[in-house]
């Protein structure tokens, strides 16, 4: 649920339910965008290859 | 074809004994998957559920597993959080048993909903009084975190990790691994907390209210306490089944050992509360509310002082002595004891906290409730515990899930 659907409140629950949602989700969709466009960026300057993490 | 995806270094049983495991567990699983498809089709009138247990079997494993796969957050928690770095050789697997956990409780509830489809409301039209809204969101994404955490292992099997890409995926995931794991141990706490706290705050039924802080009864810290205490021995007990299964030494003892003195100390400090909160309820709450500790143990065909017995002293009192003692996490068959009987008294809490709850007569003209699965709850019930043991082959036989393996089985490698 966002702020423009008619079900939402401005309180307190509603902050606080949603507001954890979209900060849980919003680092792990970051991390992975991120872990992503690296990956390509590496994989394009032919970094990786040597088999160890 | 099945050779040239098994690690290099590490030796595995030939496929045709491989095949006829996942077959005969397949079995099962099927078993199961019909139950569900029963379920899903014809409705939850396939299930032994009524009026006064809306919440049965399911959700108990829901909670079981759930609180088993705590095992992942709390070590995940120790390693990056803590920089506990032995328990990098152990880590890999933590992730795979919270990944089957949380996977097998987001399946069991899409099977509890009775129409799955409709799964999405809780997000969209969340009723945002609920804890279990709260839990469906953790759930949802530590989920997530969990999937992210086991696609770089995917990626490092021996032919996937040869494509550029996936190897710097893999690569860049490792890297900011502690940020997921923050994140994860982040939504553990609260969701593992919510569901405790589901039948904390339930003033009407005495048997589960307690008093707490703030809106949070004291099963919510003590359902977070357990999981974490809990989930690492289940960890260390299906690590050790493995080990029996394969026959091999998969981690140093050493490891082990860190892993059972931290989970011991938890599920020591945890029982100490558990103690005191049963002990205030017995002599406060219960009293305040008219009843008796007894009203609550008697005049029943199930529910005796032995359920209590069973889950404080053998489920806590007695694995929690055992591994805080170098001398008993030492010795195999003490810890094996003392796991198995960790993950039975928290699965006998959940069971309390979930079905004796619902048990308790809540009117004067009342008796008490008594329930027993439908075969179709019972197949479902099982499903995951199928599902389990064939993911865990699979990862086991084409993912180098334990980096000390190559190291302890030198002489088998080579010959593989």
């Amino acid at each position: 649920m966002f702020p423009f659907s008619f079900e939402w409140i401005w309180d307190m629950s509603h902050m606080v339910f949603h507001g954890g949602l979209w900060y849980a989700l919003s680092i792990i969709g970051l991390g992975m965008t991120y872990c992503i466009l690296k990956s390509v960026v590496d994989t394009v300057q032919g970094k990786g290859g040597d088999g160890h993490h | 074809m099945d050779t040239a995806l098994i690690p290099e270094g590490r030796k595995r049983c030939p496929l045709w004994q491989f095949v006829l495991f996942i077959a005969v567990v397949g079995a099962v699983l099927l078993w199961g998957v019909y139950a569900m498809i029963l379920c899903w089709l014809k409705g939850l009138n396939q299930t032994n559920m009524n009026n006064a247990y809306g919440f049965a079997l399911w959700i108990w494993a829901d909670l079981a597993v759930i609180a088993l796969g705590g095992g992942a957050f709390f070590s995940g928690f120790l390693k990056y959080i803590i920089g506990k770095d032995e328990l990098k050789n152990l880590i890999n697997y933590a992730v795979i048993i919270g990944f089957i956990c949380y996977s097998s409780a987001l399946l069991i509830l899409a099977i509890d909903i009775g129409q799955p489809l409709r799964g999405w409301f809780i997000f969209w039209h969340a009723n945002v009084h609920s804890m279990l809204t709260e839990v469906a969101f953790c759930l949802s994404c530590y989920f997530a975190v969990l999937t992210i955490e086991f696609i770089p292992l995917i990626l490092e099997n021996r032919q996937i990790d040869k494509v550029r890409f996936f190897h710097n995926l893999s690569h860049n995931m490792h890297h900011i691994m502690a940020v997921f794991a923050a994140t994860g141990a982040f939504l553990s706490f609260f969701h593992q907390g919510s569901l405790g706290g589901v039948a904390g705050v339930l003033f009407a039924r005495p048997f589960g209210f307690r008093e707490g802080v703030l809106i949070w009864p004291w099963t919510f810290f003590l359902f977070t306490w357990s999981a974490a205490a809990c989930g690492p021995c289940f960890t260390i007990l299906i690590t050790k089944i493995t080990e029996k299964v394969t026959r091999k030494k998969l981690v140093k003892d050493n490891v082990i050992e860190l892993l059972a003195k931290i989970s011991g100390w938890m599920l020591l400090t945890y029982i100490v509360a558990k103690i005191i909160d049963t002990w205030y309820w017995a002599v406060v709450t219960a009293p305040e509310a008219g009843f008796t500790m007894m009203d609550f143990y008697s005049n029943n065909p199930l529910y005796g002082l032995w359920i209590l017995f069973l889950e404080i002293v053998l489920g806590g009192i007695v694995p929690a002595l055992i591994l805080i003692t170098p001398a008993g996490r030492k010795n195999k068959a003490t810890l094996l004891l003392a796991t198995v009987l960790a993950v039975i008294g928290v699965c006998v809490n959940r069971w309390v906290m979930v079905l004796q709850v619902l048990a308790v007569p809540v009117m004067p003209f009342e008796s008490w409730f008594m329930y027993a699965p439908s075969w179709q709850e019972v197949a479902t019930t099982i499903l995951p515990l199928a599902y389990g043991a064939i993911l865990i082959a699979i990862a086991h036989r084409y993912l180098p899930i334990f980096p000390q393996e190559p190291e302890l089985n030198p002489v088998e490698q080579q010959a593989g």
